[in-house]
């Protein structure tokens, strides 16, 4: 980490002969400082009995109690696990996915049909999680979704999705994978165009097959990439995708054993039942193991690549 | 010897070639299914929308309905109010987001590419941080309500996310690739600092910005999060948001206009979800083509880390 240390004089004769430049840059330090680290000591209320009345630093101090009700509850348990496994799950899937599709687009040569489907696999990222949830209920509505259609015209019985636990984990994996293969692919088809054609020629002249080509060019190549950017996706492994599971699942509490995650729940701690100083509690818990999953895992990078260190 | 090694040899190129032909018909076959994937759920929302409520009710969704039925569209031109009003309010944040994001965006990148501005480091800093820790929703969200009082404002989809640390950053790597001596030279002819951002490298980094402006276009064409937790009245939903709203509460209520009642029994509910859905991706669907480009190579200079 770069060292933050000033001297006060020195800094407000840079400010005076470097105004504009510093007026310019005014807009976005002011709206961090506002959205950003105004909020940061916020995260108090994670230690309060919070009354909107008396505001976060005005509400009696607690300690550890909200953390302690949400370890007895099993709440905190499960939302950590379902996180963690959903997170780890998706980070494997779509990695797998993106890599394999961007080394066979790689190996096609119609042209016009590279396009095409690059063009096709890309879409589904333009779409909101929104419109996702609405491909859900075409397809798994009990009275009439299509997957229903499917069963009965084949003399199945209809069976109702909504309200069975264990398929959402597949189907919540489906749609992530769905969603982000043609993002993921267009990176890795970037690295793999980044390999100089001297390599394929030579590896050519050796008799290489095209099997050997993948596995023993493109692959220890793209390497460095994929364990990159799985790196990364591990430092966030505690955040995200709060669209896709609400989408999908709402507000319906039959399926939560099974979809709950951190996000949701928080969510529900503030829109659902009020509970702002529990809801807080995971979400701080959230920051902090976010914030040391990254420092771990920026020394764990520093060490194997470190040009490719964030800092 | 020699003669038996030579039929080998051309023995393993006949092999290889056939080889690499069933490998890339393998390939062929396993791209177009998925990307069929990827279109089936488009295609089975279309043709659900232009279904008879009727045989929607009797034998569900289907890829192939028995006829074409335009009820849903014409129900929807006909109570458009509601869904026109949340479309203007999608433009108008995402225009107004898209353009400020950018200037603000791009100024900040300038300043942190000047390589005689003594404090860009720290700045940029500063910024870097506030992706490795945050208060969280709780603390934001009291913020954004007590705070700033923008319960059931415009500016609550607005502002969330105008700026991103990740834009700034990639908008500074973008212009430190602009030579100095452009900027050394309008110096030397007396121009002021922004004078030279504005004419100097705002032109000359328009890629990185109609690449971060789709970015923030989508980001807030897509914006529903934002308007569940500060949005009150209808009148403010984005898109999204009201789609969401639709297929959540299975409530075709909402399109209806206030004043008129239609009875629910009459209403195609079931194709107008679907329809509703495939008026919102529309556009996207349409300009998709043409911001594609721009988008691939957006995505290919923000993984290249700088």
């Amino acid at each position: 980490m770069e060292k933050v240390r000033f001297h006060l004089k020195s800094f407000f004769r840079e400010c005076k002969r470097k105004k504009v430049l510093f007026l310019m840059i005014s807009p976005v330090l002011l709206y961090f400082i506002i959205f950003a680290y105004i909020p940061m000591p916020g995260a108090y209320i994670a230690f309060v009995d919070y009354n909107i009345g008396k505001g976060i630093f005005g509400s009696n101090f607690v300690g550890l109690k909200n953390f302690e009700f949400l370890a007895r509850t099993g709440d905190l348990w499960r939302i950590t696990k379902n996180t963690l496994l959903y997170n780890m799950a998706f980070l494997a899937f779509t990695n797998l996915f993106q890599v394999a599709f961007a080394i066979m687009i790689s190996e096609i040569s119609s042209k016009w049909f590279k396009k095409i489907s690059q063009s096709v696999i890309l879409l589904p990222y333009f779409i909101s999680m929104v419109i996702v949830g609405f491909f859900a209920y075409n397809f798994f509505n009990y009275d009439h979704g299509f997957v229903n259609t499917i069963l009965t015209s084949l003399g199945f019985e209809k069976h109702d999705f909504y309200s069975d636990q264990g398929i959402w984990k597949y189907i919540i994996v489906f749609f992530k994978i769905w969603a982000s293969t043609g993002y993921g692919m267009i990176i890795y088809l970037a690295a793999i165009t980044g390999i100089s054609t001297d390599i394929y020629e030579a590896a050519a002249l050796d008799g290489a097959s095209p099997i050997q080509k993948i596995s023993r060019i493109i692959i220890p190549l793209l390497k460095p990439t994929i364990i990159l950017l799985f790196l990364f996706g591990l430092g966030g492994i505690l955040k995200g995708s709060f669209d896709l599971f609400f989408n999908l699942i709402g507000n319906n509490s039959v399926l939560f054993k099974q979809t709950d995650i951190i996000d949701t729940f928080v969510f529900r701690s503030l829109v659902g039942s009020f509970n702002f100083s529990q809801g807080a509690a995971v979400g701080f818990y959230q920051s902090i193991f976010g914030l040391i999953l990254v420092l771990t895992v920026n020394a764990i990078v520093k060490k194997i690549e470190p040009d490719s260190a964030l800092f | 010897m020699a003669a038996e090694k030579n039929v080998a040899r051309i023995k393993v190129k006949k092999i290889m070639g056939r080889e690499e032909k069933v490998m890339k018909a393998f390939f062929y076959i396993i791209i177009t299914a998925f990307a069929l994937i990827c279109l089936f759920p488009f295609l089975l929302m279309i043709t659900s929308s232009f279904m008879n409520e009727k045989e929607i009710i009797t034998e569900g969704y289907k890829l192939f309905p028995k006829e074409i039925n335009f009820s849903a569209y014409k129900f929807l031109f006909n109570n458009s109010k509601n869904l026109i009003s949340s479309y203007g309010v999608t433009i108008t944040i995402a225009v107004v987001g898209t353009l400020l994001g950018l200037f603000f965006m791009s100024m900040a990148g300038y300043v942190l590419c000047r390589k005689d501005f003594k404090y860009r480091n720290q700045i940029a800093f500063f910024i870097y941080f506030t992706t490795l820790f945050s208060g969280g929703l709780i603390p934001s969200y009291i913020l954004m309500v007590n705070g700033l009082g923008l319960k059931d404002s415009i500016w609550s989809m607005i502002l969330p996310g105008l700026m991103s640390p990740w834009s700034i950053f990639l908008m500074r790597n973008f212009m430190k690739a602009i030579p100095d001596s452009l900027y050394e030279s309008g110096a030397i002819d007396g121009a002021g600092d922004f004078y030279i951002y504005w004419k100097v490298f705002v032109p000359l980094a328009k890629p990185s910005l109609a690449t971060i402006g789709l970015f923030l276009t989508l980001g807030y064409w897509n914006e529903w999060y934002n308007a569940m937790l500060y949005i009150q009245s209808s009148k403010k939903y984005p898109l999204q948001y009201f789609l969401q709203r639709i297929v959540t509460q299975a409530n075709v209520q909402l399109l209806i206009q206030q004043g008129i009642t239609v009875s629910t029994a009459d209403l195609p509910s079931e194709s107008i979800k679907m329809a509703t859905a495939v008026v919102a991706i529309g556009p996207i669907i349409l300009v998709y083509p043409f911001v594609q480009k721009y988008f691939v190579s957006g995505l290919t200079v923000g993984a290249v880390k700088g």
